[in-house]
């Protein structure tokens, strides 16, 4: 805390101020023979860490701004005419600047994996499906989750699927999620 | 390269911070090569993967400051799962170019200091943060959807996939410096915690802590150093993009010893092969003169993350055609010849592939894997493993040339390097 007359303090204002968080430690007896600190346990305290970031999806917000409105954009290449179901500004094959186009919203799976664990943030929504979809006149896959089926004995590569949009938007890729529909 | 040195892998090393414990490898390294001041080392290069594990920005420094090597040249060198080899590389490049003589690349890796699934959440990181790791980020997911298709592409089957996991806890089972050394059967592995089907716990490699370290010098210093240096005779490089999903469905690259005929109806890498391995092992083999990998090599280390990647990696690395990895573990190539697994294995030792255990039982420290790999090939090929290990068990009788393989993200950064008998 501040103290009034900064430029003169008194002597115990020089003392550092003692605090009750984090880790406390009353006392850890040390050795006579300084030789035996060599054996003594590690020494393991919790650091926090928490950060909230800025993220900007920058020349991808369109794709977000898509999904809100139910529909699913990707790229095509004027060039090459390389479309890309998950968008990129530029064109990998050629390096062209690519354009918005709208993509099919059925297709049909291409790989499909059901997840038990993973990462601490998603672990409360398991088990859970990923899939990447195949779409017609399209080159590359999207990736995505599929909802309804209970187990991967459910899913077969190549079954149809549908996009379904969540009505709120978080504007997060998971605004879309995949059903089947055959 | 004259000398290497490993840490022991282990799940957690409260005991030691990673300055420490880079400092176990780098010792053993430089005691294995007695006739080598540390005053002659002219540089290093040091890798580990993420700043998110250690906390520390810097990190690399830190350690090289503890191994009492500055002021002399230092950088760090990060590539994801491929950082270790690419370090290796690095430092290869450092003397290849004249600019060192002796050169010492080291890696490390403190995963322990979260728990496992908030590493798991570090890791899927490197994957795309607008596209793909918001939609369930997680790597294990991402090998399992390549595999799935893998096998409906080909017809892999989980049980060899389990074979690959039987074959390295095996190998491990004579590797002092392993973290998972065990007794496996292909029940065992299919009857494990699935993960992200179809792959379990046992397909799976562990996070680890550990350190690794290479010496790597010019020919001239080496035989000054040591009487069995090993020579780096090839390197290559693969990259792919980030995004699985935005991966070419096109034309197979061709291994000198394949045909387009070969794959008339294969689309070319989709997300059932690495691109980046096949373009890394090409330019490698070009490099050392390998044109039929099978023949021309004694055994490999390769980043065997999962079980499915190392058989995805075989078919790169042209030990046979795309989409015969699963008949090549099942008919008992990669296994090796000295050691009973339990099994019928026809062509049981044609190319042992990870004699060390590999990733999944050796354990994956990332920034140090590649590296770990680079040590116990060259203690294979020096014919030093009994020495090494305390156990010849798992030494090749014949060990000349050896490949080592390093690899990050879902095949996005690829190392291939060949290592020669060098006397
Ligand atoms: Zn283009």
């Amino acid at each position: 805390m501040a103290r009034k007359n900064p430029t003169n303090p008194p002597a115990e204002s020089k003392k550092v101020e003692e605090l009750m968080t984090g880790t406390t430690v009353f006392n850890i007896p040390l050795p006579a023979d300084l030789k035996a600190l060599k054996g003594m346990s590690p020494i393991v305290i919790k650091q926090p860490y928490h950060i909230d970031y800025i993220h900007s999806y920058g020349q991808d917000s369109p794709f977000f701004a898509g999904l809100s409105n139910g529909k699913l954009l990707g790229t095509m290449c004027g060039k090459c005419k390389y479309t890309y179901a998950t968008p990129r500004l530029a064109c990998a094959q050629c390096g062209r600047e690519t354009k918005w186009v709208e993509i099919p919203q059925s297709g049909r799976v291409h790989t499909f994996t059901t997840c038990y664990f993973g990462g601490e943030e998603f672990l409360k929504e398991t088990p859970f499906h990923l899939i990447l979809v195949e779409f017609e006149g399209v080159d590359t896959l999207f990736l995505s989750r599929l909802i309804g089926p209970v187990g991967p004995e459910d899913i077969r590569i190549g079954m149809k699927v549908k996009a379904k949009f969540r009505r709120n938007s978080q504007l997060k890729p998971t605004d879309v999620y995949f059903v089947p529909s055959e | 390269m004259v000398s290497g040195g490993v840490s022991k892998f282990a799940k957690a090393r409260p005991d030691a911070t990673f300055q420490k414990i880079v400092k176990e490898s780098f010792d053993y390294a430089m005691n294995d090569v007695p006739k080598l001041k540390h005053s002659r080392i002219d540089g290093s290069v040091v890798s580990y993967f993420s700043d998110h594990f250690t906390r520390q920005l810097m990190a690399g420094i830190m350690a090289t400051d503890y191994l009492g090597l500055c002021p002399k040249p230092n950088k760090r060198v990060e590539g994801g799962g491929a950082t270790g080899g690419l370090c290796f590389q690095a430092g290869w490049e450092a003397v290849a170019s004249g600019r060192m003589n002796v050169c010492v690349a080291f890696g490390f890796e403190t995963m322990s200091h979260v728990p496992t699934w908030k590493g798991n959440e570090f890791i899927a990181l490197a994957s795309d943060v607008n596209f793909d790791y918001p939609v369930g980020g997680f790597y294990s997911g991402y090998y399992a959807m390549m595999v799935n298709r893998h096998m409906h592409e080909f017809g892999t089957t989980v049980e060899q996939l389990a074979m690959v996991s039987v074959k390295n806890h095996m190998n491990a089972y004579g590797n002092p410096y392993a973290q998972k050394r065990r007794k496996l059967t292909i029940a065992d592995v299919r009857n494990s915690t699935m993960v992200a089907y179809p792959l379990t716990l046992l397909d799976i490699c562990v996070m680890s802590d550990g350190a690794a370290t290479c010496i790597l010098a010019d020919e001239e210093t080496a035989f000054k150093l040591t009487d069995h240096p090993v020579k780096i005779t090839g390197v290559g490089t693969g990259t792919d993009m980030m995004r699985m999903a935005d991966r070419p469905h096109g034309e197979v690259i061709l291994a000198p010893n394949e045909k387009k005929s070969d794959y008339r109806n294969l689309k070319y890498p989709g997300v059932h092969s690495f691109r980046a391995g096949r373009s890394a092992g090409l330019q490698a083999y070009k490099m050392a003169g390998i044109t039929d990998p099978l023949k021309q090599l004694d055994f490999i280390e390769l980043h065997d993350a999962y079980t499915s990647s190392e058989i995805q990696t075989y078919e790169d690395l042209a030990l046979c055609k795309y989409g015969d990895g699963g008949k090549f573990v099942e008919a008992g190539c990669p296994f090796m010849p000295q050691i009973d697994y339990g099994m019928k294995l026809p062509m049981k030792g044609t190319l042992p592939v990870n004699p060390s255990g590999g990733l999944i039982a050796c354990g994956h420290p990332v920034g140090a894997t590649g590296l770990m790999q680079a040590v116990f090939a060259f203690w294979q090929i020096q014919g030093s493993i009994k020495k090494h290990y305390g156990n010849g068990e798992l030494q090749l009788k014949k060990a000349d040339r050896g490949l080592i393989h390093s690899h990050a993200g879902t095949g996005t950064y690829v190392t291939v390097s060949i290592m020669e008998r060098g006397w």
